[in-house]
C-alpha cells in the first residue's frame, strides 16, 4: 500500500485509509476524498508543492505534506 | 410576514451571480455579528414581501469554521422560510454533500441545479426528474450567468414556503448506522418535532460538541447514546464523523449513477484542463504569471496610462481657465477664486488625473479575478508563501491588494488560520495599491525621469518586505504555530460576462472617485486653507502659513530620511488621509493651479525640494507606512479590535520609517 504523495502524475488510484487527523481530516473528506474514493493525480505545482488532484468531477490541490498520510491502492 | 429565502451552496458555485440577479441593486452588506464573517440581503426583485439572505459559501455544515457555524446557526435559529441550494451541475457530486445536510433541516429545500450552460457545453446530461425523486425535493435546472431558468426558480421557491412542506429524510445509512441513529433519536426529549430530533440525533452520532452542549441532557442518557455509536463505530471500524461522511458520498454516488451521463472518460482533459495545462505548467507557470502582471502594469500604467494624464492634464487645464474666467465675470474674489483653481481643481484634479490609469488596472484585476485565475495563482505561490509561514491563500489578498487595500484585506476572510489571517492583513498594504501609484510616477517623473526601473522597483521592495516581515513575525509569539490545513479547490475556468467584469470594475473605480470627492477634496480645501492662513486668519505667503508652521514642527521627524523639510512632512502627513492626496498636496504647495504648465511647476517644484536619494526615501516611506484611513478601516473591521490595528499600523509606519532612512543614507553616500 502507498501514500498519495507517492503516485506519479497521470494515475489513478483508489484511497483506502485516511491517516490525517483533527480538523484537516474533515476538512479532507467533507471535500470527498474518502474510503474507496478514485483520485486522478492531474500535476505537481512549479515549486514541487502542492499536488493538483481530480476528485468526484473536480480539481483540488493537497499538500505533500497531508497526501502523505492518505494510503491508496 | 416577509418571506426570507436563504441562498445556501459551496464556493464557486454561482451563488453571488444568482444573489445579484434575485436582488438588482437593492442589497445591503454587513457583518453577521460578532464575527468578521459577511452578511449579505437584499429584496427580491418585484417581491416586495420577500427577503434573500446571501449565505457564505460552504463545504459543509459542520461546526469547525466561522462560515459553517454562522450559517448552520441562521438556518436553525432564524428559520427562513426556504433554502434555495445552489449547485454547480457540472461537479455534482461534491455539492449534493451539502445538499444532504440541508435536507435534514425542518426547512423546505429547492434544489437550484447552476451552470446548465456549462453541463451542456460539456455534452453531459442530467435526468433531472430522477433526480428530483431520489432526493425527495423539487429542482430547478438555471443559468445563473444568463438568467436561464429563474423566474421558474422564484416561483416554484415561493410557492414550496408557502406549503410550508417539510423535508423528508433521505435514507444515507446503512442498516447498522441507522439502529444506532435511530436509538439516540428515541431517547430524545419528546420536546423537538420529529425531523428536529432526527437531525440532533445524527449531530450528536457526529459527536458534534456544539449541538452536544446546547442540548443539555442528562449524564445517563448521555451515556447511551455513546454507547450506541460506540457499538456502530466498533462494528464499523471507523469513527461516526467518517461513517456518516461516508455514508452522504455513498448515497450521491448510488443515487447519481441513474441521474448523470458525462461525457468526458476520466482522464480526458475538459477546457479548462488544457488552459491549466499551460497556465500551471511546472516550467510556464512563473513566466506566464511574471508576464500577465507586467503586461497589466505596463498597459495600465506606462503606455496607455500616462497618454491620459496628459490627456486630463489639457481637460483640467482648460477647465480652470474657464472657471477662472466665470468667477472674474461674477466678481468673485481672489480668494475664493484661488481656493476653487488652486485648492480644489489643482488637488483633486491632480488625483482625477489618475483614473483612466486606474480604470484599465481594475479592468485586468476583475477579469483575472472573475475568470478563476487566482486560485491558479494561490496553487504556484503556496510552496513560496509556505517558507515565510503563510500560504498561497495569503497570496490572492496580495494580489488584490495591488488595486486597492480595501478588498485585498477584506479577502482575507479564506484564510482560516486567525494568526495567518492577521498577518497576511498586516503584510497586505506593503504591496503598492493604485493610490499609491500617482506618487511613485510623480516622482519617478520628476526625479528619475530616464530611469525607468524605478517605478517597478517599487513592488520589488513591497514583496520583499512582506517576505522579510513574514519571516521575522512568524518567529514571535503572536504569529507563531502550525501550518494551516489546506486543501483548495481549483474551479474550472470561465469567461467572465462582460457585464460582470464592468460592474466590478464600475465598483472599485467608482470608489476611487468617491474618495477623491470626498476625502481628497476635503483634504485639498484643508491644505489650501493652512497654506494661505496664519493662526491670525490673514492672507499670507505659504512660507508663513498654518501649513508650514505644523511642517516645521514635524519635519525634525524626516531629517534621516532627507525630507526634513515642511513641505514634504506636511505632503506624507496627508498621505494618511489617501496615498493620493500626497499629489494633490504638493500640487497645490507648488501653485500648479490649472495652467498648461501646471505640471511643469509640479516637477521643477519637487525636483527643488528633493534629491534623488531623498525622492527615494520618500517613495518608499509612501509605499510602506500606515495606509491611508479607508485601509485602517478595514484593518479595524477584520482584526476585529483596535490593539491589533495599532500593533499593525504601528509597525508598518516603523518599518517605512527604518528602511526611508537607511535607503537615503545609503543614497547619499553612492551619489
Amino acid at each position: 500500500m502507498r501514500t498519495l504523495r507517492e503516485i506519479a502524475v497521470g494515475q489513478t488510484v483508489t484511497v483506502v485509509k485516511i491517516e490525517v487527523t483533527g480538523a484537516m481530516k474533515r476538512r479532507i473528506m467533507d471535500m470527498g476524498i474518502t474510503k474507496g474514493t478514485d483520485i486522478f493525480v492531474r500535476k505537481i505545482a512549479p515549486l514541487g508543492d502542492p499536488i493538483e488532484l481530480k476528485v468526484r468531477d473536480y480539481e483540488l490541490f493537497l499538500r505533500k505534506e497531508d497526501a502523505e498520510k492518505i494510503l491508496v491502492e | 410576514m416577509i418571506t426570507v429565502l436563504a441562498l445556501v451552496g459551496n464556493p464557486n458555485c454561482g451563488k453571488t451571480t444568482m444573489f445579484n440577479n434575485l436582488t438588482g441593486s437593492d442589497q445591503y452588506v454587513g457583518n453577521w455579528p460578532g464575527v468578521t464573517v459577511a452578511k449579505k440581503g437584499g429584496m427580491l426583485l418585484n417581491h416586495p414581501d420577500c427577503e434573500v439572505v446571501d449565505l457564505p459559501g460552504i463545504y459543509s455544515l459542520s461546526p469547525y469554521t466561522l462560515e459553517e457555524v454562522v450559517t448552520r446557526d441562521f438556518l436553525v435559529y432564524e428559520h427562513p422560510s426556504v433554502i434555495i441550494n445552489i449547485v454547480d451541475a457540472s461537479n455534482l457530486e461534491r455539492n449534493l454533500y451539502l445538499t444532504t445536510q440541508l435536507l435534514e433541516l425542518e426547512i423546505p429545500v429547492v434544489l437550484a441545479l447552476n451552470m446548465m450552460d456549462v453541463v451542456e457545453a460539456n455534452g453531459d446530461e442530467i435526468d433531472i426528474e430522477r433526480l428530483s425523486r431520489e432526493l425527495k425535493c423539487m429542482v430547478v435546472p438555471i443559468a445563473a450567468i444568463n438568467g436561464y431558468g429563474l423566474g421558474e426558480l422564484i416561483n416554484v421557491a415561493l410557492a414550496v414556503a408557502k406549503e410550508k412542506s417539510t423535508n423528508q429524510g433521505l435514507p444515507i445509512f446503512s442498516d447498522t448506522e441507522e439502529i444506532s441513529v435511530r436509538g439516540i433519536e428515541r431517547l430524545l426529549p419528546d420536546r423537538e418535532s420529529t425531523q428536529l430530533k432526527r437531525w440532533l440525533a445524527i449531530k450528536i452520532f457526529e459527536r458534534d460538541n456544539k449541538v452536544i452542549e446546547q442540548i443539555k441532557i442528562s449524564n445517563n442518557l448521555l451515556e447511551r447514546m455513546n454507547a450506541l455509536r460506540r457499538r456502530c463505530e466498533v462494528a464499523e471500524d471507523d469513527d461516526a464523523e467518517s461513517i456518516v461522511i461516508n455514508a452522504r458520498y455513498r448515497y450521491i454516488t448510488n443515487t447519481l449513477r441513474s441521474c448523470i451521463k458525462k461525457k468526458l472518460k476520466t482522464g480526458e482533459l475538459s477546457a479548462s484542463d488544457k488552459i491549466d495545462s499551460i497556465v500551471t505548467n511546472r516550467l510556464l507557470a512563473f513566466p506566464i504569471f511574471f508576464i500577465i502582471m507586467w503586461a497589466v502594469y505596463y498597459i495600465a500604467i506606462q503606455t496607455l496610462g500616462s497618454m491620459s494624464v496628459n490627456g486630463m492634464e489639457k481637460i483640467f487645464g482648460t477647465f480652470s481657465d474657464y472657471l477662472t474666467q466665470l468667477m472674474e465675470l461674477g466678481g468673485v474674489s481672489l480668494t475664493i477664486q484661488s481656493l476653487v483653481v488652486n485648492g480644489v481643481v489643482g488637488g483633486v484634479g491632480a488625483v482625477l488625473g489618475f483614473v483612466p490609469q486606474i480604470t484599465i488596472l481594475f479592468v485586468f484585476l476583475s477579469f483575472l479575478e472573475d475568470c478563476g485565475y487566482m486560485s491558479r495563482a494561490a496553487f504556484i505561490m503556496d510552496r513560496a508563501f509556505r517558507q515565510f509561514g503563510l500560504s498561497g491563500k495569503s497570496f490572492i489578498p496580495m494580489l488584490v491588494g495591488t488595486g486597492c487595500s480595501v478588498p485585498g484585506i477584506m479577502a482575507t476572510r479564506t484564510i482560516e488560520n486567525e494568526k495567518d489571517r492577521r498577518l497576511t492583513i498586516m503584510l497586505t498594504p506593503f504591496i503598492p495599491c493604485s493610490a499609491k501609484m500617482p506618487v511613485f510616477v510623480l516622482f519617478a517623473a520628476s526625479l528619475f525621469p530616464d530611469k525607468s526601473w524605478v517605478g517597478p522597483s517599487m513592488y520589488f521592495w513591497g514583496i520583499i518586505m512582506v517576505v522579510v516581515s513574514g519571516i521575522i513575525l512568524k518567529r514571535t509569539a503572536p504569529f507563531a504555530g502550525e501550518t494551516a490545513p489546506f486543501v483548495m479547490e481549483m474551479p474550472a475556468y470561465h469567461m467572465p460576462g462582460l457585464k460582470t467584469v464592468l460592474k466590478h470594475t464600475w465598483e472599485q473605480v467608482k470608489s476611487f472617485i468617491l474618495k477623491a470627492g470626498t476625502i481628497v477634496f476635503a483634504a485639498s480645501v484643508l491644505v489650501w486653507f493652512l497654506q494661505s492662513f496664519n493662526t491670525s486668519l490673514d492672507l499670507v505667503s505659504p512660507t508663513e502659513s498654518m501649513l508650514a508652521n505644523i511642517g516645521r514642527f514635524l519635519a525634525p521627524v524626516f531629517v534621516p530620511q532627507g525630507f526634513g523639510n515642511w513641505q514634504a512632512a506636511f505632503a506624507a502627513l496627508t498621505g494618511f488621509l489617501a496615498k493620493e492626496a500626497i499629489v494633490s498636496t504638493f500640487a497645490i504647495l507648488a501653485g500648479s493651479g490649472g495652467d498648461a504648465g501646471s505640471k511643469a511647476d509640479l516637477v521643477l517644484k519637487l525636483q527643488s525640494m528633493f534629491t534623488p536619494a531623498s525622492a527615494y526615501a520618500f517613495m518608499i516611506f509612501t509605499l510602506l507606512a500606515a495606509p491611508c484611513c479607508a485601509a485602517v478601516g478595514a484593518i479595524r473591521s477584520e482584526m476585529g479590535s483596535w490593539k491589533w490595528t495599532f500593533f499593525a499600523v504601528g509597525y508598518q509606519t516603523g518599518v517605512a520609517y527604518i528602511l526611508a532612512a537607511i535607503i537615503y543614507q545609503v543614497g547619499s553616500i553612492i551619489q
